[in-house]
């Protein structure tokens, strides 16, 4: 009972308190990219996601049972990276196949989820605080799902937006930063309520 | 010559690559709380950029296209796996400072975007002169945003105090949020200024 209550606060501190976009700054570029329209945000948000619970389960093995026990550590950047290229391409191949309409509106956003750092950040972030297998999926989960509710949010304010009288200058990026920072701002409320 | 100088230019504001091509971000807002970090994130990211652009372009001929975007990003791998090393070495506090976001200058679409547009399309000379510009590009951003970021934030610059103790610290500047309304103000003053050069030039 003790684990199941530390996973359930692993996660909401890896979903709300410590944000993947918002607090910790990863995953930026889809942030920003692909968040014009909820839906596509949406499935954007689901097969990072996917990528990311996938990427936590499989880097999980790779580190321990090859690079720790090999004592192959120095080259742990190039395995990850490679788990997430092949990753990516197997979830590309899959959303093709599935839904073209999908992968036509996801457009080149898709392959770039490989150079998401959110990715590569959570991958890294797993030997570093020692996760064991459990709380790697959770944490790899929660992170993603923590990367949709922010690039959703985003979204739901930007299409409002389209009807706002933005100034010129201010219009595409600079506004949709500004609306970020106030976000994160929102975020920051929920700093030091858990510390995993 | 001129035309090598063009390149370099590019990459200073034409193209720069933070508020032009808006690629980049995640180091940008990260790590600019202080302007000793925004200048080490610039210069660690220049070094793979420039190192990455001289080793493609030379190799470039030997690259089978279908596989090149994976060969890229070995070759960036490479070299910040060296960059790491080197800066936990010999610089311990600012790796510490940087940490997580060393090693994500492999993710960084600034570096990967130059390969596969610019490197792999131009002979070396070229490619040195594009590196250089992106790198100094994308760190004068890094570095003005954190000097920005630090002087409200804390009232100090490279650590020294400039506004005295009596400074009332805001400190949501070097809070996430300051991150990004800072560079939200920034690229739209950009925006302003590009439009009265552009306006004055006609």
């Amino acid at each position: 009972m003790i684990e199941f209550e530390h996973l359930l606060l692993l996660f909401i501190a890896t979903v709300l308190v410590n944000n993947f976009v918002l607090i910790r700054f990863l995953g930026i570029c889809p942030f920003l990219g692909v968040s014009r329209h909820v839906d596509t945000a949406f499935s954007m948000g689901l097969a990072t996601t996917f990528v990311m619970t996938m990427t936590a389960f499989i880097v999980y093995f790779v580190n321990t049972y090859i690079l720790v026990a090999l004592n192959l550590e120095f080259l742990r950047y190039m395995a990850f990276i490679i788990v997430i290229a092949s990753l990516v391409q197997l979830v590309e191949m899959f959303i093709r196949y599935a839904s073209p309409v999908l992968y036509k509106a996801l457009g080149i956003y898709l392959p770039l989820i490989t150079t998401n750092c959110a990715i590569m950040g959570m991958a890294l972030m797993i030997p570093l605080e020692g996760y064991n297998f459990i709380e790697s999926l959770v944490f790899g989960f929660g992170a993603g799902v923590g990367f949709t509710i922010a690039i959703v949010l985003i979204a739901g304010l930007r299409e409002k937006l389209e009807f706002g009288d933005v100034p010129e200058s201010l219009q595409g990026v600079p506004i949709t930063l500004i609306l970020a920072g106030i976000m994160a701002l929102a975020f920051m409320g929920f700093a030091g309520m858990i510390t995993v | 010559m001129k035309n090598l100088l063009a390149i370099f230019r590019n990459g200073l504001w034409a193209e720069n690559p933070i508020f032009k091509l808006i690629i980049g971000l995640c180091p940008t807002l990260a790590v600019t709380n202080t302007v000793e970090n925004g200048l080490a994130m610039g210069l660690a990211t220049s070094f793979v950029l420039i190192s990455s652009e001289i080793v493609i372009s030379i190799i470039k001929k030997w690259i089978p296209n279908d596989v090149r975007i994976p060969s890229f990003i070995l070759v960036i791998v490479t070299f910040v796996t060296f960059t790491d090393y080197f800066l936990a070495a010999f610089f311990p506090q600012i790796s510490d400072q940087l940490a997580l976001f060393v090693p994500l200058i492999v993710v960084n679409c600034l570096i990967l975007g130059r390969q596969e547009a610019f490197a792999s399309k131009n002979p070396t000379h070229r490619a040195i002169f594009d590196a250089v510009g992106m790198g100094v590009g994308f760190t004068w951003v890094l570095v003005v945003l954190s000097l920005i970021r630090e002087l409200l934030g804390m009232g100090t610059i490279f650590g020294v105090e400039v506004f005295g103790a009596a400074y009332p610290e805001m400190i949501v500047m070097i809070l996430p949020s300051g991150a990004f309304l800072t560079l939200g103000v920034m690229v739209g003053v950009i925006n302003v200024i590009d439009k009265k050069v552009g306006s004055d030039n006609d």
